[in-house]
């Protein structure tokens, strides 16, 4: 709905970006952040996360980090992977934001 | 806060009674003797080099994420889950590093790991939002789990003694998980939050628990009976006091059962009167399959929009936000409050600060009329999201008809905006909430499109008693011939002008007072979402 690719952050070195709009209603909370960081892991990318536009970034894979940000119901989630697999990942970690996180996810 | 009763009663315990107060975490009524958990903290030991140190550490770390990891697999999905967050915790390197770095430099382990932890335990305790503040226990529980393994103690579950009340400063989670609650019957914690997830697994485990209640002023194995309806504790009850308690414990299973079965289905009364149910929604979170059992929303607190520190919600945010609710109600009536700030809701940079009297100050409506900005942008995003459901806008604080006809050109104006910015919108039917006493008693000069009386205030204005005043709570009746009166006459307003009336406020959920609103005519009740089967079982009592 509110996702979109940047195509023109696709570069040689193979970086993808794209942003999505929290709608889980405690925001970023220890649920939402086991199964984002569990999903993250599961890509060799390196893969960031942003709650703004222009930073700070932080390891999506680390829950100590996401949690940190303490981000609230209806932020901008930014994520921005770089490796072999950044499409993928970036488009699975979109669909997790974007399905609220879905229990079998 | 503590009232000190004496007691006429032989109970050998003690000669008197002492009662708490404090918050409830989870409900039930519990009667039992307190058993002390001791929230020790682990003794530091020492390993040797930092590579030792280091070893020592991971080995506690490994050693604690396998009992989590044991723990869950025989835990029913929720708290699996909450587990399962705490193991992510501590199998992810950005919570030890600090503590490794320390020990690089020569810290022992146990004091390095408990650093790190408080660091972060200290950043959560300092978060502005309530959910991730009770996060902190969860860090809590690692820091001494993992501390515990470090200076070799056991990490072994604490026995009940059977009916044991269980007093702690907090508790945590996996703490919670390993007692054996079929012999515990309550929880009783000094400091605690209800949001915190051990108040969430005791209200699935059906375990009463009754937190912030401050020092304890009982021994190991005293007596005391744990009210987790009404968030107290007493201890050393009387005889006389102990009937009562029975009594009182009966009649909660029975109405326990009566709400179960008739929380799903429309309030009736006893001569077939249909009752509507509405439910009050105070956070996206309140839009549960519970409150879905409501026959619609009756109001919509917006004032969770505006977040402490922060810059007023924008046009876009808010109509999200309403969109969401709407859509959630698919086309059930939803009746949102314009903000209602002020009084006891402060909120920086919107309401007038230094009122000697808030509660009779600029709050409300009047708040909103002196803010074209705030209130314009709100009425904007409303009418907007009116165009897609069910929605009806509420007025808080309404003194005169003047008011009332002066948001009306306010929305006016809002839906003239929206009409040349080609944007769709619908002007929703506008409701007076009827709460100031010179309102509800000349209701008659009013045309608006619905009434909400909101009972908190309209009882605390006509009794002229504090609503947080306790030494006053029995002089706060909502139950006044004064207040039942105004109710009547609002009701009978609705029914002349075709007005929908509704009541939300805490009588609405108080099963003794629905006799009485349904005498004075009153067709429909707003409720918490947890209180939808209290109060359709209330109605059902109702003749």
């Amino acid at each position: 709905m509110t996702a979109f690719s940047d195509p023109g952050s696709a570069s040689p070195r193979n970086v993808v970006a794209a942003s999505v709009r929290l709608r889980h209603e405690a925001g970023l909370h220890a649920r939402p952040s086991v199964k984002l960081t569990k999903l993250a892991k599961r890509f060799s990318s390196r893969i960031s996360l942003a709650a703004s536009a222009d930073g700070p970034w932080i390891d999506a894979k680390s829950i100590v980090k996401l949690m940190a940000t303490k981000t609230p119901y209806d932020s901008i989630l930014h994520f921005r992977a770089e490796g072999a697999d950044a499409q993928a990942a970036v488009d699975a970690l979109v669909a997790l934001v974007e399905g609220d996180f879905p229990d079998d996810g | 806060m503590l009232l000190s009763l004496s007691s006429k009663g032989t109970f050998p315990m003690t000669v008197e009674t002492v009662r708490l107060r404090g918050r409830s975490a989870a409900p039930g009524l519990a009667a039992g003797r307190i058993s002390n958990l001791a929230n020790g903290v682990a003794k530091t030991s020492s390993f040797g080099s930092p590579e030792a140190e280091r070893a020592a550490l991971e080995q506690a770390m490994a050693n604690a994420a396998s009992e989590l990891r044991a723990l869950a697999g025989s835990q029913p999905r929720e708290a699996a889950q909450i587990l399962e967050f705490q193991l992510t915790l501590l199998e992810d390197e950005d919570l030890c590093a600090p503590a490794f770095a320390e020990i690089g430099v020569g810290a022992r382990a146990g004091q390095a790991w408990a650093r790190a932890l408080d660091t972060q335990i200290a950043d959560y305790k300092a978060s502005n939002d309530e959910y991730f503040r009770a996060r902190a226990s969860d860090f809590i529980d690692i820091r001494d789990r993992v501390s515990r393994a470090l200076s070799r103690e056991s990490n072994a579950a604490p026995v009940l003694p059977d009916g044991a009340i269980l007093v702690a400063d907090d508790l945590a989670p996996s703490h919670f998980l390993e007692i054996d609650w079929t012999r515990g019957a309550g929880i009783a914690l000094k400091a605690g939050s209800a949001t915190s997830h051990v108040a969430t697994l005791a209200r699935a485990r059906g375990v009463p628990m009754v937190v912030s209640l401050g020092d304890i002023p009982a021994a190991e194995g005293e007596w005391v009976l744990l009210d987790g309806e009404r968030g107290e504790v007493e201890i050393g009850p009387s005889e006389a006091r102990l009937a009562d308690w029975r009594a009182r414990v009966a009649g909660l299973a029975k109405r326990r059962a009566d709400e179960t079965s008739l929380a799903k289905a429309p309030a009736i009364t006893r001569s077939g009167q249909r009752i509507l149910t509405l439910v009050n929604i105070q956070g996206l979170g309140d839009l549960s399959p519970e409150a879905a059992h409501g026959d619609g929303v009756g109001l919509v607190r917006t004032e969770f929009l505006f977040e402490p520190g922060r810059a007023p919600p924008g046009e876009a945010a808010q109509y999200q936000a309403y969109r969401a609710i709407l859509d959630w109600a698919g086309g059930k009536p939803v009746i949102i409050r314009a903000l209602d700030a002020g009084g006891d809701k402060p909120i920086a940079g919107v309401t007038f600060d230094g009122e000697a009297n808030p509660f009779l100050g600029v709050r409300g409506l009047r708040l909103l009329l002196r803010r074209p900005e705030v209130f314009g942008t709100q009425l904007r995003a409303l009418a907007r999201a009116g165009a897609t459901g069910n929605l009806k806008v509420m007025l808080p604080m309404v003194t005169t008809p003047a008011e009332l006809a002066e948001a009306r050109a306010h929305l006016d104006a809002a839906m003239a905006e929206l009409e040349a910015e080609r944007l769709p919108a619908r002007s929703p039917p506008l409701g007076v909430m009827v709460e100031v006493p010179a309102a509800a008693l000349t209701i008659d000069r009013f045309d608006a499109d619905f009434y909400s009386i909101g009972s908190n205030d309209l009882v605390q204005y006509v009794t002229a008693c504090d609503r947080g005043a306790g030494e006053l709570a029995t002089l706060a009746d909502p139950l006044n011939p004064a207040v039942l009166e105004l109710i009547r006459r609002t009701v009978e307003h609705g029914k002349k002008t075709g007005a929908p009336v509704s009541l939300c406020g805490d009588m609405a959920a108080d099963p003794r007072c629905a006799p009485a609103l349904i005498d004075c005519g009153l067709q429909a009740f707003s409720v918490a979402p947890s209180a939808l089967g209290r109060l359709k079982a209330a109605i059902a009592r109702c003749g």
